[in-house]
């Protein structure tokens, strides 16, 4: 197995608070959907630098990434046809927009109330 | 070496297949609390998804400082772990207590800065419920249902690593380890990372909502 | 050469054997604080048997209150309370344990030359979970009962029961670590401990089976217990994130719920399926037909299995599109399943069929199950589960996989393996005739339930209408006869353990490496580490003993 140097330890933690900066200041500009975008590459650049160089995944075999694939792809499995349903239901798209006093607009869940 | 030999359990044929089995399955655990606080994440998007605004605003009263601050605190005690498993590595077995101890003080800095954020939090009125501040919409009580549980659950996770360094701590003054044998350095480690990877995705989810407005 | 290993171990009959019940102590602590797998095996196949009475007597006090219309036994919140715990007790402490903790537990490690699974300290760290829990689900049941159904659905569960919702939803919590880590224990066991030789294509189906059953444990688990925490969350503090004053979603609660659940009904059935492979090969003298697709099946079972868990939803409000998909990927996780049950049947096809009791077992298992599957994908349709959703239609459907299926396989493995496990073997005779009669008590109880379903008996209600009082009858009937089918063993098991003969190492005849060691085996299983060279399953019907054994026994139970 190879040896990591100390060096390259600093490297990623100095990275990472880089990372860390640069997700505070970009959550601080109006950039629409791509606030959204930036926020979840940055966390999941960190999460990379975390895996592969403090967990060792990079020097890690095969079997070990298979059981890392499994941990992520059975989350996004779970979120994906979850949001199959949320995503599809028409009355919560139309809530979806603003939000009104529930005097105003009561919540309502139940598919074909009436919009 | 003879100290290596001793920790070869019998069901094993030899000290490289322990070690892989161990870290396989320290590996296998993780999967297994991703999906734990997976059903946390689901839940948060789907809601997010649903009340965007309702979120923005109510998470407009996190505080950001402490957010950061403890953000920046577990990235380097996951740099000051894998120093610690670094010089088990080079068998300099008194860098590894020291990185140990230094992770430990960081992680039960990382409480404190939540316990701080937590009172603060209870002083604003956002423990939902009937006390909760009446001017944030109903759906800002889910965001902070979300938010008391998955730093909650988070903070436990920390609070068991502290408990499992500590004793890592302890086996290493008693001379446990050596570059021959520190397994249970490195799955511990493994752990810790985790623990910090979770804050890692928690910090821009619970924090960082529209910060621009 | 048709042996399975090269290395002999010598079967010497002792006055005094040295086995696992002799070697590592005689005392109460010994095997409370054991390390052993077999002896751990043999701690959860007597826990199980306990909750299994438990959840069995709550069913026999439903199937009586059904014998009339009128709801006049019991009042329909006992009743609530009855199926609760029947629901709860069957799936978290009797079947999901059952094949895995008992006989996967026992055979594995043997399965594949070890002398123990990889973490033997998690091992019974799980049987403490596992008990831990139930016995925090026995003070539920015995403080007053829960009555929200084994689903839990919020927001009965969470904001409106007055029930012990909370101890069982703890006792579910701790009990499914311990399920989290015994699969967590085989995962690591198949990968690290195989003998030399044993290559992935060269192990038992059986190990295939417990392998694909110990990923869905790790995966899906987890979710249960946060989702159970989550409904904890909003009973205790009266908030929470299924409530739909604050825009909760009950139905979020079901997603979370049956994405767990889902699977686990595959934990109920895979195991099951992997005895079957065992046996039918066995007990028909033949190779395996297809090993490779039988394998893969299991795989795609567990993996397909995660992806279907909206068909419990389909009338729940969910989008009539995530309807659309979850059903159509519904129908593809039936497809590894049927491909088991044609590959069993070509197992058997000119085989030497012997119907040894576990033989019974298994061959009642191909019909049973088929039946519970193909009713499976009536449901699968969504159209149609509209309209048998929540009627015994459904509840007939699971039984038939759950009971006919998956208790029947464990019937048929304890079978065969006790042997194995107790060094004696169970009156055959017995064996025979409780085989079926659970066959026959079986169908009796839940072949009618179909017809009930269909013709629109609502599950989950202690009073119904009075024309379908003749097949609430026949199940009623047929459900006592099913309780003289499980007592029966429970009776000559007991027996034979003081009173049956006793076995010899391999009396099946059968290949794989638990049967190339003496019954009971030694503490550490072999003498020394097997090595494998050739495929499972190299029955041959015209081989003679010596072909096919290390250890020849000339003395076979059975003739």
């Amino acid at each position: 197995m190879t040896t990591v140097s100390k060096k390259t330890y600093l490297f990623v933690w100095l990275a990472l608070l880089a990372f860390l900066a640069l997700t505070w200041g970009l959550a601080n500009v109006n950039l629409g959907p791509f606030n959204n975008v930036f926020a979840l590459c940055i966390s999941i650049a960190k999460m990379a630098l975390v895996v592969l160089v403090f967990m060792h995944g990079r020097w890690e075999k095969a079997l070990t990434w298979i059981f890392i694939a499994a941990g992520a792809i059975w989350f996004l499995i779970m979120v994906d046809l979850t949001l199959s349903d949320y995503l599809t239901r028409k009355d919560i798209t139309n809530a979806r927009t603003t939000w009104k006093h529930p005097e105003q607009n009561p919540p309502t869940l139940m598919p074909g109330k009436g919009d | 070496m003879a100290d290596a030999q001793l920790a070869l359990q019998k069901q094993f044929d030899e000290m490289p297949q322990q070690k892989e089995a161990a870290t396989l399955g320290m590996w296998a655990f993780l999967a297994t609390e991703v999906l734990f606080f997976g059903g946390l994440f689901l839940s948060y998007i789907i809601y997010r998804t649903n009340y965007p605004h309702a979120f923005a605003e109510a998470s407009h009263h996190t505080v950001v400082m402490f957010g950061t601050l403890n953000t920046a605190i577990l990235l380097t005690s996951s740099f000051t772990m894998a120093l610690a498993v670094h010089a088990a590595r080079e068998n300099n077995t008194k860098w590894l207590f020291r990185f140990l101890l230094v992770t430990i003080v960081l992680a039960l800095a990382f409480l404190a800065v939540k316990g701080l954020e937590y009172r603060e939090d209870l002083r604003e009125h956002l423990w939902p419920g009937p006390q909760f501040r009446p001017d944030l919409p109903p759906q800002a009580q889910i965001f902070w249902i979300l938010y008391w549980i998955m730093t909650g659950v988070h903070a436990v996770h920390v609070t068991v690593g502290v408990g499992l360094l500590s004793r890592m701590a302890w086996m290493t003054s008693r001379r446990k380890f050596s570059d021959a044998y520190y397994t249970p350095i490195e799955i511990s480690g493994l752990y810790w990372h985790f623990v910090d990877i979770i804050w890692i995705f928690l910090y821009p989810l619970l924090y960082l909502i529209q910060r621009y407005s | 050469m048709n042996t399975a290993t090269e290395t002999v171990a010598p079967l010497i009959e002792h006055r005094i054997a040295k086995n696992y019940f002799t070697e590592g102590g005689h005392t109460l602590k010994s095997w409370l604080l054991t390390t052993d797998h077999k002896r751990i095996g043999v701690l959860y196949l007597i826990s199980i048997v306990f909750y299994f009475v438990i959840a069995a007597i709550a069913a026999a006090l439903m199937r009586m209150e059904l014998i009339t219309p009128a709801g006049d036994m019991v009042t329909s919140e006992t009743y609530n309370k009855l199926f609760t715990i029947h629901g709860t007790l069957m799936v978290w402490f009797f079947l999901i344990p059952s094949i895995p903790a008992v006989l996967g537990n026992f055979v594995l490690p043997m399965m594949l030359g070890a002398r123990d699974v990889a973490f033997p300290k998690l091992n019974l760290l799980s049987w403490y979970l596992f008990n831990a829990g139930g016995l925090l689900a026995l003070y539920a049941v015995t403080f007053g009962g829960v009555d929200t159904g084994w689903t839990f659905y919020t927001p009965y569960s969470s904001t409106y029961s007055n029930s012990h919702v909370l101890t069982m939803a703890a006792g579910i919590f701790i009990a499914g670590f311990g399920t989290i880590l015994t699969g967590l224990n085989f995962i690591i066991t198949t990968h690290k401990l195989r003998a030399p030789g044993l290559t992935w294509f060269r192990l038992p189906l059986f190990v295939w089976s417990m392998y694909s059953t110990s990923a869905i444990m790790i995966l899906a688990t987890p979710v249960l217990a946060m989702t159970l925490t989550l409904m904890g969350i909003e009973r205790i503090w009266g908030v929470g994130l299924f409530d739909p004053k604050l825009g909760g979603d009950p139905v979020l609660f079901q997603h979370l719920f049956w994405f767990y659940s889902h699977p686990a009904v595959y934990i109920m059935i895979l195991p099951g399926m992997g005895v079957m492979s065992e046996l039918v090969t066995c007990f028909s003298r033949k190779p395996i037909f297809g090993y490779h697709f039988v394998a893969f099946s299991s795989v795609a079972i567990a993996v397909l299995g995660f992806l279907v868990w909206g068909h419990h939803m389909f009338t729940s409000g969910q989008s009539i599109y995530a309807s659309l998909v979850f059903s159509y990927l519904s129908y593809m996780v039936a497809v590894p399943s049927a491909i088991k049950v044609f590959n069993w049947t070509l197992t058997l096809h000119r085989g030497s069929i012997s119907l040894s009791t576990p033989m019974i077992y298994a061959l009642g298992f191909v019909g049973l199950f088929t039946v519970g599957g193909l009713t499976g994908l009536f449901l699968a349709a969504a159209g149609l589960d509209v309209h048998v959703q929540d009627t015994y239609f459904v509840v007939a459907h699971f039984h038939y996989i759950m009971v006919g299926g998956m208790v029947t396989a464990f019937m048929g493995g304890l079978h065969y393996w006790w042997p194995k496990i107790t060094g004696r073997m169970y009156p055959e005779k017995f064996g025979q005739l409780a085989a079926l009669t659970m066959y026959l008590g079986f169908n009796l109880t839940f072949f009618p339930q179909f017809v009930l379903g269909y013709l629109g008996m609502p599950r989950r209600y202690h009073a119904y209408a009075p024309e379908f009082q003749i097949y609430n009858v026949m199940s009623s009937a047929g459900a006592s006869i099913l309780g003289v089918a499980y007592l029966l063993p429970l009776i000559y098991f007991l027996w034979s353990l003081k009173y049956g003969k006793k076995a010899p190492a391999n009396p099946w005849k059968a290949t794989g490496l638990e049967w190339q060691t003496t019954s009971p085996p030694p503490k550490h299983n072999f003498h020394e580490t097997p090595i494998v060279d050739t495929p499972p399953y190299q029955y041959s019907a015209e081989a003679t003993e010596a072909e096919l054994l290390s250890i020849s026994n000339k003395e076979t139970p059975y003739g």
